[in-house]
């Protein structure tokens, strides 16, 4: 079994307690491997821990145990090598759209000429529909959708091995996310991306991803199952649903959201199998072992 | 209303303004003629001309006098107000410069390093309410040079809003901003300029206008002291003088200069303004 592109070891977020109470554990022991190439999505109640981890990852935050193995090398701070999108946007408000991402791809790229980063940068913004002279306005002069997809374009801008999500599509209506959510997946399919994200949003994670990870409630949140979506790329909003396996899926999910993600809450006991159970669908039959942890999560799907 | 907000508030100032310099020539006293006088009177002295406010008319007359030739100099205690107001706005300026210079810097590590907040901010809480005239006297007897005094003075009073608006500024700036700074691996200088600098500069700006405004303030009590040259010592010889016209006349140059400094402060700020 080859190591896998991104390996979460162990990881483990405690909070300190005010004046000597027990420690909160937020989350313990989870264990995950993601491939090169691969779209995530994790999916949890609110305090499971999930933006912690995304933090984590993007070297923001410090686990409290446990290691963060990217491409071999220990995570430790945040690095170029990890992009990431927020749910609010941060842009920074006195740069137009342009220069938000153009100072991100001069410290990227730090021998490039003015012209090169301009049109690298321009490059990236015509392939979210920001161009015309929408990229000069200020954040401010821009709709929600709009800083969004210039939140996107920077990241992408970037090209980093790791894009981080931390629930881009959150604030914004239902057709905004859809025409945002369609332009995310043609960027990513053009690229080798790795993509981890975290959204709320069933439909959109059957949609976009790979892989859904599902977190039980905190405290002492883990990752109890991972889903495989086997359903054929390139999909589309409009007959995705029409796939056989589309329902299973998203039943599993909503029903794990409903009682599941309660149901194995609660500490653990020693010796029980830390890393996630692997559940598929379809042709692959449907729900796999604990045993089967062995393989890797990750298995090319023939 | 087809008149504008602005063109109704332009009528109504000058109406009031009518109105007060109405009133205030109506209430000047008149100087009485001799003529009018019984003996008893001229004899107690009721033909002497009696010191009183000036009416708007005469402060005018002055002022055209004043403003049309301001750069005369005729000696040590006869200059022009535009000299008096040049000498003055010098001081303002080299001491609230040479403020700015230390405020922000300082008011940046402060800002950054909480360490250095709570190491410092005993010497600030101390050394902020003093008013800045106190240190006159020990600024003549270290520095010896009335001129550079009142700078001093000057640079002392103005530096605490600018240093504790850019301490303020610079602490609270997004925290989201200074991770975008991170996750972009940007240095610290790099971090300062793109990020916290831009950041704080609405605040920083604030102080520095209430800065100026209390500089101003400050000059005409410290010119008092110090005297030779200078809008303060300008207003306080014309008072030695008796020449209650020119007290008038300089008092409302005084204003109209603080404004024209905090137009232009709020101007800058306006500049560095952005919205989220």
């Amino acid at each position: 079994m080859s190591k896998p592109f991104l390996s979460l070891q162990n990881l483990t977020k405690r909070f300190q307690a005010p004046k000597g109470g027990e420690a909160l554990t937020v989350f313990e022991n989870v264990n995950l491997g993601i491939e090169k190439g691969e779209f995530v999505c994790i999916i949890g109640h609110s305090g499971c821990g999930k933006s912690t981890i995304l933090n984590i990852l993007a070297g923001l935050d410090e686990p409290t145990e446990g290691a963060v193995i990217m491409n071999g090398k220990e995570v430790s701070g945040p690095s170029l090598d990890r992009g990431i999108v927020f749910q609010n946007y941060s842009l920074l408000p006195w740069l137009s759209a342009l220069k938000n991402v153009t100072f991100a791809v001069q410290a990227r790229y730090k021998s490039w000429s003015k012209k090169q980063v301009h049109d690298h940068s321009m490059k990236y913004l015509e392939m979210v529909g920001l161009a015309g002279g929408a990229e000069l306005r200020k954040p401010s002069q821009l709709s929600g959708g709009m800083r969004q997809r210039v939140s996107i374009a920077r990241a992408f801008a970037i090209q980093p091995e790791l894009l981080l999500l931390d629930e881009p599509f959150g604030a914004l209506d239902a057709l905004t996310r859809g025409s945002i959510q369609d332009e995310l997946i043609r960027i990513w399919s053009g690229s080798d991306q790795t993509v981890f994200m975290i959204t709320h949003d069933v439909d959109e994670a059957i949609l976009l991803a790979d892989r859904i990870l599902l977190m039980t409630n905190g405290p002492y949140a883990r990752v109890a199952e991972s889903v495989q979506v086997d359903i054929p790329r390139p999909r589309e909003r409009a007959n995705i649903i029409h796939h056989s396996d589309y329902y299973d899926i998203r039943n599993h999910l909503v029903e794990f959201l409903a009682t599941r993600s309660r149901a194995l809450a609660g500490k653990q006991e020693e010796g029980t199998p830390s890393e996630p159970s692997i559940v598929r669908f379809g042709a692959h039959g449907v729900v796999s072992d604990p045993k089967d942890n062995r393989k890797p999560a990750t298995s090319p799907v023939e | 209303m087809l008149a504008s907000l602005n063109a109704r508030a332009l009528v109504l100032s000058l109406v009031l303004l009518a109105v007060f310099l109405g009133l205030w020539e109506a209430a000047s006293p008149k100087q009485q003629l001799a003529g009018e006088l019984t003996e008893y009177e001229l004899l107690m002295g009721g033909a002497e001309p009696k010191a009183a406010v000036p009416p708007p008319s005469d402060v005018i007359a002055k002022a055209w006098e004043e403003l049309s030739n301001p750069f005369y100099d005729a000696g040590p205690n006869d200059k022009g107000i535009g000299i008096q107001i040049g000498y003055s706005l010098y001081r303002v300026l080299s001491g609230y410069f040479l403020a700015a210079a230390i405020a922000i810097p300082v008011g940046f590590l402060i800002g950054m390093s909480p360490l250095m907040y709570k190491a410092l901010d005993p010497f600030i809480q101390v050394l902020r309410p003093i008013s800045p005239l106190a240190w006159m006297p020990l600024a003549l007897f270290v520095i010896q040079d009335s001129q550079a005094s009142a700078i001093f003075v000057i640079f002392i009073c103005s530096i605490w809003p600018m240093l504790i608006n850019t301490a303020f500024g610079v602490a609270g700036v997004r925290k989201d901003w200074v991770n975008v700074a991170r996750t972009h691996e940007l240095g610290p200088l790099k971090t300062a300029w793109i990020v916290i600098l831009p950041a704080a500069a609405p605040t920083i700006l604030t102080g520095m206008r209430i800065s100026i405004g209390i500089a101003w303030l400050v000059i005409v009590a410290a010119e008092m002291l110090v005297g030779g040259t200078g809008i303060g010592y300008y207003v306080w010889n014309e008072w030695n003088n008796l020449d209650l016209t020119s007290v008038v006349f300089s008092i409302l140059m005084i204003g109209v200069v603080g404004m024209l400094l905090d137009t232009a402060f709020a101007y800058c700020a306006r500049l560095v303004q952005y919205q989220e």
